[in-house]
């Protein structure tokens, strides 16, 4: 197994902690793992993306080219990695901000209304894991336990009381992701 | 009688400590260093703490202290002097760390680290030569040297206007909460000595009770410099020094 | 373990100076305008001939520069840096793991030596996460024990038993100070003939070689993947220590290969050496990308077909 994904969006989704949460995941259940951010020097509101690969063996580059999977939260990044992905593979997006939906006839598109989830949660904060949770539904690469304790270990102990929460959130993507398109 | 008759121990009246090497000193006459060195050397042998002392020598004509005095020295960069004492301080709190610095040294390129060392309270003695010139390199102008005083690179006198004033290093760390003990001394006569030596044991004793920096000005002269002959540098030295560089106790909590 | 953060580089370093000389473990971090103000302590370390760690995480320059990952310290790392005739010990980790590994290994290549180390590290691996196992901590060695090993230098306080130990760098007689410098070379010599470290991978059947180290070297390794999927054998010889730089088994891998490139986040500095290690044997080109930018796999290997294949 090996897959390599780009998380991409604006500084303050929560990009780089999902990365974070889910390479930590693949590490409970002992794959290889890397986590290689890019971001600008603002702490909010610039573009972030993280490069996230679990892999059974040990992994090359943490800099890529081409993705199995990426996962799109707004217009800019979705202009910049849409084409990056290789044929056949997953683009997951979040239609909250996007005025051009992705166009190629070659990879499997699929919609997550992860903003407007997170609002009837109740929680914006819960729009990460509702992501996370509907890529983990397309490519159930990690197991849901093994995500508790990724959550567990990349949280700092004073949120652990927000795991119930984020678990949820995760079920909750899991549930309400659609497919566009498959080839 | 023949001299053989008077070297005797019954006849000893002066014996230089232990604690200072054999090695015969490169200072020019009249230099304070050799005076200073010796005052350091016999307040460690009197407390017994030879084995537990490290100095720290600085760059400019005291570079070669180590020669002098009996110990173990660490030689460092100019003006690096209490981060190194600040280093060895810490990680051998048992230990006595002493820096012997002059003013070209702490007052001009390591007067931030002097300043941070003292701001920190670091556990050690700093000993601090003040002649108002750069001794070693040729006589140029330091940064204590005084407003009119003619150096190499300085030869109409110190213009304050272009050369800024004189940094009082002493009075500026006095005010800083990590000083303990700060004074200015001076080594021309054996009063002056007998002074300096009371307040180098003082630090020391400051290093065994962990009360913070000590810090103690000794204003010097450099006949060579000064192109002065060394009594009239001593002259020179209570004429103007003193009076810029006022002798006594700043600060002693 | 004593932590203290000073209020400078330089200072810091003349700590780590200061501290060396007593024997501890010291080590000191920064990012590369931070490592150029302490290559005073460095050069005075190396010439005092005392162990230490520092670890420069290299960021894009020169002056301010960017604050994202480069390798354009190369030349102020392996050449020495400070002022004076002295290499530091240079290590290139190319994963979260080896940068935790390299902390000991460095130490112990100090103490061995009484060198500095360094580990040259860069903005990719500073920021990015991977697995890492921990070793057990070893218990630090005591004062007795490092006299032991590495001999009675330290200025712990002069004992009775022993002549002072001074901390020097200074030798005001040119004939002593040459003396000096020949012993030094000798050590450097030494240095090269047993601690050059690499790895190497898909030589064997390689008719094109990257050298690259560092963060270069994992995206050369993918860069490999990528033009062996295309029918192009080529290797990659990765330098682990970047001083001693493994001279030798490039001047063999240049008996073997057509051509070789050298990938760098620089304008071209390692190339410098990789050429001089080949001898003229093979052309050797340098392609890099630089200023915070980090080149791609595909660059990598368009790079290889245009500088080296075609040209």
């Amino acid at each position: 197994m090996k897959e390599e994904i780009i998380i991409a969006g604006f500084g303050g989704q929560g990009v780089l902690s999902m990365g974070k949460i889910l390479a930590y995941s693949g590490i409970m259940q002992d794959q290889e793992v890397s986590w290689m951010p890019s971001y600008g020097p603002e702490m909010r509101g610039g573009t972030a993306n993280v490069t996230v690969i679990l892999s059974d063996n040990r992994i090359s580059s943490p800099i890529l080219n081409t993705y199995d999977t990426a996962i799109i939260l707004n217009q800019q990044s979705l202009d910049k990695f849409e084409s990056t992905v290789k044929p056949g593979g997953v683009l997951l997006y979040d239609p909250n901000g996007i005025t051009t939906p992705p166009s190629r006839k070659d990879i499997n598109i699929y919609k997550i209304e992860g903003a407007e989830e997170a609002a009837k949660m109740g929680n914006p904060k819960t729009f990460n894991m509702i992501i996370l949770g509907a890529f983990l539904k397309i490519k159930p690469i990690v197991k849901n336990e093994n995500v508790e304790k990724g959550l567990e270990k990349s949280l700092p102990v004073r949120y652990h009381k927000l795991i119930p929460l984020n678990l949820e959130a995760i079920k909750k993507g899991q549930e309400v992701v659609q497919e566009i398109q498959t080839v | 009688m023949d001299v053989k008759d008077i070297i005797k121990e019954e006849n000893l009246a002066y014996k230089k400590t232990k604690v200072l090497t054999d090695n015969e000193m490169h200072y020019c006459p009249g230099c304070t260093h050799g005076v200073v060195h010796k005052a350091i050397a016999e307040v460690i042998e009197e407390k017994d703490i030879q084995e537990k002392t490290i100095g720290i020598s600085p760059v400019g004509c005291s570079v070669l202290a180590y020669n002098y005095i009996d110990i173990d020295w660490q030689e460092a960069a100019h003006g690096r002097a209490p981060a190194l004492a600040t280093a060895v301080s810490r990680l051998m709190p048992e230990k006595y760390v002493f820096t012997y610095q002059g003013d070209g040294d702490l007052a001009s390129i390591g007067s931030a680290e002097i300043l941070h060392a003292c701001n920190r309270g670091e556990n050690i003695m700093v000993i601090f030569i003040n002649n108002g010139i750069y001794g070693m390199t040729g006589g140029q102008m330091a940064p204590t040297t005084l407003p009119g005083m003619p150096t190499s690179t300085s030869p109409y006198g110190r213009d304050v206007k272009l050369a800024g004033n004189p940094l009082k290093m002493t009075e500026i760390v006095a005010q800083l909460p990590g000083t303990t003990f700060v004074a200015r001394h001076s080594a021309e006569t054996a009063g002056a000595v007998r002074k300096l030596k009371k307040a180098i044991r003082k630090a020391f004793d400051n290093i065994d009770e962990k009360k913070g920096t000590s810090f103690i000005e000794v204003v010097s002269t450099c006949s060579s410099g000064w192109k002065l002959q060394p009594d009239a540098s001593n002259k020179w030295m209570k004429e103007n020094m003193f009076p810029f560089y006022e002798l006594g106790v700043l600060k002693d909590e | 373990m004593v932590v203290l953060q000073a209020e400078s580089e330089v200072a810091a370093a003349n700590m780590l100076y200061g501290g060396a000389a007593c024997g501890k473990k010291v080590m000191t971090s920064s990012s590369s305008p931070g490592v150029s103000l302490k290559m005073e302590a460095i050069s005075y370390i190396a010439g005092a001939e005392l162990p230490a760690l520092v670890v420069n995480v290299v960021r894009g320059g020169p002056g301010l520069g960017t604050i994202q990952p480069a390798q354009s310290d190369y030349f102020q790392a392996t050449k020495g840096g400070g002022h004076g005739d002295y290499h530091s010990i240079v290590l290139a980790p190319n994963s979260v793991q080896e940068m935790a590994d390299f902390v000991e290994l460095g130490f112990d290549l100090a103490f061995k030596y009484k060198n500095p180390s360094m580990i040259l590290s860069d903005g990719m691996i500073g920021q990015m996460m991977e697995k890492v196992e921990l070793k057990d901590f070893k218990p630090r060695l005591t004062e007795q024990e490092i006299i032991e090993k590495y001999g009675d230098w330290a200025t712990t306080g002069k004992t009775a038993d022993r002549e002072r130990n001074v901390t020097t760098s200074l030798e005001l007689q040119s004939e002593l100070q040459e003396q000096f410098n020949i012993k030094l070379q000798k050590k450097y010599r030494e240095l090269e003939a047993n601690e050059v470290r690499f790895e190497t991978a898909f030589v064997d059947d390689a008719e094109y070689l990257f050298v690259a180290y560092g963060s270069s070297s994992r995206i050369c390794m993918k860069a490999v993947e990528i033009a062996r999927e295309k029918g192009i054998k080529v290797g990659l010889l990765r330098p682990i220590t970047l001083y001693p730089f493994p001279k030798k088994e490039l001047n063999q891998l240049a008996d073997q290969v057509k051509g070789m490139l050298s990938v760098e986040m620089s304008a071209g500095q390692m190339v410098e050496d990789v050429m001089l290690s080949v001898e003229s044997k093979v052309p050797v080109e340098h392609f890099g990308r630089f200023g915070g930018i980090i080149p791609s796999p595909d660059e990598i290997v368009k790079a290889l077909e245009e500088k080296i294949i075609k040209g």
